[in-house]
């Protein structure tokens, strides 16, 4: 089982690598990957030096080329791959059948992983992508419960990788248009959620509120600590009540899935947050390298320790974890 | 241009779905799209009767497609597809007839792509569909949002979502509407309303999609229809209303 952290630039890959990391998933410096935030991400000398450093180490280099192609930019999205591919990407995550297709008749020996905003949530979707692409790997999106994950890892012709840590999206990814309703910037289209530049918090005299597209996200009493306005993990109002509506702010932690996950011969578990600091990658990455090393001796006798949880909640959105849809009763 | 009624995206008892299709066959729509297409907990429409009511509306004159899940997970629900895949009556075919734009493209995006098609000379080999009326499908979820506002877990949901026909509005802290909650969907909190703009897709876009909200959807089909050219503009009010999207803007904006 392979352990696939983030990295938002060359220090978090080198700490990746330090605490653990089997490979490391990074983007380029544009809209052709779904975290294209200000100051993060690698131009093509960051991309070949990340490649070099990596593959001395015998670790893996994937590439995340993973919104949706714009109309007058194919271009754009054909370059990002030419260059990750000429730079020494191991993988390519890609989402668009556009450049799924590039990918596959132009570099073949690249290998093409689909990404997490393909959704491919069931086996025979799994088999299409399959048939036109000829895919090493399958990220499979956040809403399937355990359970329906055990169930395709069984029938599916190519190896899956799941989400075992960090930010938690809560839709089928890849068809969430949340973020463009309120600010006309999507994932899929912009490569963000919520993007930064929409975001305003403000002390006002009944709290300090948070807005994105000046809509109310949330408001916060003076003893509560107030996050990003992620929309969907905002409290609104249905029927007079106030509450997290969608979701709380709440990050994804798998860890007590690993055995089930080891068992079912998932290939990968990928942690969330390329955005996130070094610092951060290192913390999640030790964790990981420990849990999946003990549980491979151990199988039978894996128990996860309170000082793993304890790290993974403190760098968790509103220092609380949860298993998400994995878990029947979460949905 | 022709005109489309979407699938029903709420949970509707079969009664209530049967009435609005009665009415909906003497409707001016051209195309009916037909079945439950958000969540296989809601059974209360059986397969037989689907057929049934697509077969009275073919009869009626309209052309008729059947809809199915968005969101397929377990092997049940791809049963479930094959069975309808493979009705016999209503022809399913490899390949692309009819392509619906996704809801958070724009005008902008439209043109440029199909100026491609043309390019390419494969713009005559599809319909260009557009959603223009009604709310959104904005995201779809493993949770049921439904459930979880009447404190339900999904397994738990007794299917509630068939007590809110046009689903639950969610506002913000300070009363502006949101979003619409439908089960596990998750739905624009204002209305899509493109009628005016239904003289820019002129020789491009084929088909105009509404969603049905209820019955007064139908009505509305005519409204479009006189306004095509922009002759009998339709009301559209600030915090109700939206067509952002078309306009290259944030989705919930109403732009005159």
């Amino acid at each position: 089982m392979e352990l696939l952290c983030p990295a938002g630039n060359l220090p978090a890959v080198r700490t990746a690598v330090e605490n653990g990391a089997d490979a490391v998933y990074v983007g380029l410096k544009d809209d052709t990957n779904a975290r294209h935030f200000a100051g993060l991400n690698f131009t093509d000398k960051k991309l070949a030096e990340a490649a070099r450093y990596l593959h001395q180490h015998r670790r893996k280099l994937h590439v995340a080329i993973n919104t949706f192609a714009h109309p007058d930019g194919m271009g754009r999205w054909q370059r990002a791959i030419d260059v990750a591919a000429q730079n020494g990407a191991d993988a390519l995550i890609l989402a668009d059948i556009a450049t799924l297709e590039y990918a596959a008749t132009h570099y073949p020996q690249v290998e093409r992983h689909l990404s997490v905003q393909a959704s491919a949530t069931n086996l025979e979707a799994i088999r299409f992508y399959h048939r036109h692409f000829n895919l090493q790997r399958v990220v499979l999106p956040r809403v399937l419960s355990i359970h329906q994950v055990k169930q395709l890892a069984r029938s599916t012709p190519v190896p899956l990788e799941v989400f075992a840590f960090g930010s938690l999206c809560i839709m089928a990814e890849g068809r969430c248009y949340l973020s463009s309703w309120l600010t006309g910037e999507s994932p899929n289209s912009a490569g963000a959620c919520s993007p930064a530049k929409f975001v305003r918090w403000q002390q006002t005299p009944r709290g300090m509120e948070s807005r994105l597209n000046e809509v109310l996200i949330d408001r916060y009493a003076p003893d509560e600590s107030a996050g990003y306005p992620t929309l969907c993990k905002g409290r609104y109002v249905v029927n007079g009540k106030r509450y997290h509506v969608l979701e709380e702010p709440t990050s994804l932690n798998t860890l007590e899935l690993l055995p089930e996950l080891l068992r079912a011969g998932i290939a990968s578990v990928k942690i969330e947050g390329r955005q996130r600091s070094p610092a951060y990658v290192a913390d999640v990455a030790r964790v990981w390298r420990q849990a999946i090393d003990r549980c491979k001796a151990q199988p039978e006798q894996f128990d996860v320790a309170p000082q793993w949880m304890q790290t993974l909640g403190d760098l968790s959105e509103g220092t609380q974890t949860t298993l998400g849809a994995y878990h029947r009763e979460w949905q | 241009m022709q005109y489309a009624l979407g699938p029903v995206l709420w949970y509707w008892p079969t009664d209530t779905l049967e009435d609005f299709y009665q009415q909906a066959a003497r409707s001016s729509a051209d195309i009916i799209y037909l079945g439950e297409a958000v969540c296989s907990k809601r059974r209360a429409t059986p397969y037989a009767r689907w057929m049934a009511l697509a077969r009275e509306l073919a009869a009626s004159g309209k052309q008729v497609v059947l809809s199915t899940l968005a969101l397929l997970q377990s092997p049940s629900e791809l049963k479930e597809l094959q069975r309808y895949v493979e009705n016999g009556e209503f022809l399913v075919k490899e390949g692309m007839t009819r392509w619906c734009m996704p809801v958070e493209m724009s005008r902008d995006w439209l043109m440029q792509l199909l100026e491609q098609c043309e390019t390419r000379g494969i713009r005559q080999q599809f319909e260009v569909e557009v959603l223009g009326y009604g709310h959104l499908p904005l995201a779809l979820s493993a949770r049921c949002f439904t459930a979880r506002s009447e404190n339900r877990a999904k397994d738990d949901c007794e299917t509630c979502c068939i007590n809110y026909p046009t689903g639950r509005r969610v506002d913000s802290q300070e009363g502006q509407q949101v979003f619409v909650l439908n089960g596990i969907q998750t739905m624009s909190g204002y209305c899509y309303n493109l009628g005016n703009d239904l003289a820019g897709m002129r020789d491009q876009v084929d088909c105009v999609r509404l969603s049905p909200q209820d019955v007064t959807t139908l009505a509305e089909i005519d409204r479009f229809r006189a306004n095509e050219n922009g002759q009998a503009p339709l009301m559209a009010a600030k915090g109700r209303d939206c067509n952002g999207y078309w306009r290259k803007l944030a989705g919930m904006t109403l732009a005159s």
